[in-house]
């Protein structure tokens, strides 16, 4: 597989926040999702990818460099950021004129058909929208002018189940079509269980793990068991999730062992979230134990 | 495309790629996937699945270095059932690794191999 973003060692400093050292690799045809808590610094990390923001040090190579000029490769990218950054008071066709503009190869057949299907109306303000049309809007926008790679930071969040869904449909669509590929922000865990292939998890402005999906949720489980259990097992390695005076919960990935050390303890499949929380939340009884 | 049927479970041990190998294995196996046939793409077959495109690869690339499909650059992944000795082989292996555990627990519990070929007989007819 092909890489269609390449990050190396890419570090920035603000005074109440540093990005350390981000590596991570997209490859081609994947939808991968970038998974943090709010603050993590997702949001950092995707101004630095689009030039919004300058990094202090590291390398960002786009598509393998197989474009050598710069216009090309932001032709080739699809952007959708949370607050769209759109004027108000414009309609949708006054705001789309001017995007259009400054792409190559803007597609009008295909932004009206995402219109059509997106039931958006080009006479309506942008003011008017609510914030699901605006995503769809912008997501028209970015499908519009051939891009290969779309990033989008935290599509999903405040939609309601029915558009996140929509979304993710439309997500899986456009990777069917080979060299599409997708790298979206997110805190919401079940969209990504339900089309990510790879998952990149970032917390306080570090890349925690970065592994295929399916990979990662057979390498934990979730254990349960009594106190007097959690007491047998205290040398492997887990994160307990909730516990009180009847019994815990806890994510691990040491559940061979766990099995072996007590053979009628409950090991079940973990779920992202549940991963999601083990790996980066501040969770009381937080130490691993 | 001849009958492929794919069921994957939340609840087994065994990880998604060892199971959707397994199932196309024995597809091809019971001749539901005949030889030369194409598989579907790895995009469009891991977004059905709702699993990743990097698991599935991970199983194309293990069924094809085990002989069982063949793939093409910008073509696909076509079965390969055309060599006899491989399906024999594995078949019979198959069925030989459920025999091992049959017999380890008969000898464990004293049954005599006179009776084990009794009882295969009338479970043979009966199945």
């Amino acid at each position: 597989m092909n890489t269609v973003l390449d990050i190396r060692n890419v570090s920035k400093h603000f005074s109440d926040f540093t990005l350390a050292n981000i590596s991570l690799e997209l490859k081609e045809n994947c939808i991968t999702g970038f998974l943090g808590k709010n603050g993590a610094g997702k949001t950092t990390l995707i101004k630095i990818i689009l030039g919004l923001l300058h990094k202090d040090s590291g390398e960002i190579i786009f598509f393998s460099n197989r474009y050598k000029n710069i216009e090309t490769i932001k032709n080739k990218i699809g952007v959708v950021l949370d607050d769209g950054y759109f004027y108000d008071n414009l309609n949708l066709k006054q705001m789309k004129n001017i995007i259009a503009s400054t792409y190559k190869e803007w597609d009008e057949t295909t932004y009206k058909n995402y219109l059509k299907k997106f039931r958006l109306n080009e006479s309506q303000l942008i003011s008017s929208l609510s914030k699901g049309m605006k995503m769809k809007y912008a997501l028209a926008l970015a499908l519009s002018h051939g891009a290969d790679l779309l990033i989008m930071d935290e599509p999903t969040s405040g939609l309601d189940p029915e558009i996140r869904k929509e979304l993710i449909d439309i997500l899986s669509e456009y990777v069917q079509e080979e060299g599409k590929s997708v790298f979206f922000s997110t805190h919401i865990t079940s969209d990504l269980e339900r089309c990510a292939d790879e998952i990149v998890i970032i917390n306080n402005g570090k890349i925690i793990e970065q592994s295929n999906k399916d990979d990662m949720i057979e390498s934990y489980r979730m254990v349960k068991g009594t106190l007097d259990d959690l007491e047998r097992i205290s040398s492997k390695s887990i994160k307990i999730l909730d516990q009180t005076k009847y019994g815990f919960t806890g994510i691990t990935s040491d559940y061979e062992e766990i099995k072996q050390c007590i053979p009628k303890i409950i090991l079940e499949k973990a779920s992202l979230e549940d991963i999601f929380l083990a790996k980066t939340g501040e969770i009381e009884n937080e130490d691993y134990i | 495309m001849g009958r492929l049927n794919i069921v994957i479970s939340n609840t087994s041990e065994k990880p998604l790629y060892e199971q959707i190998k397994e199932q196309i294995k024995s597809a091809i196996l019971k001749g539901e996937l005949k030889n030369g046939e194409l598989l579907p793409s790895i995009r469009n077959f891991s977004t059905d699945l709702k699993v990743s495109i990097l698991t599935i690869r991970r199983v194309y690339d293990e069924l094809e270095e085990e002989g069982f499909v063949s793939s093409q650059a910008g073509k696909g992944t076509f079965v390969l059932a055309g060599n006899k000795d491989l399906i024999e082989d594995t078949k019979r292996m198959l069925i030989e690794e459920k025999m091992i555990e049959m017999v380890t627990l008969s000898k464990t519990m004293g049954v005599k191999i006179q009776n084990l070929h009794e009882m295969l007989d009338i479970i043979y007819e009966e199945v």
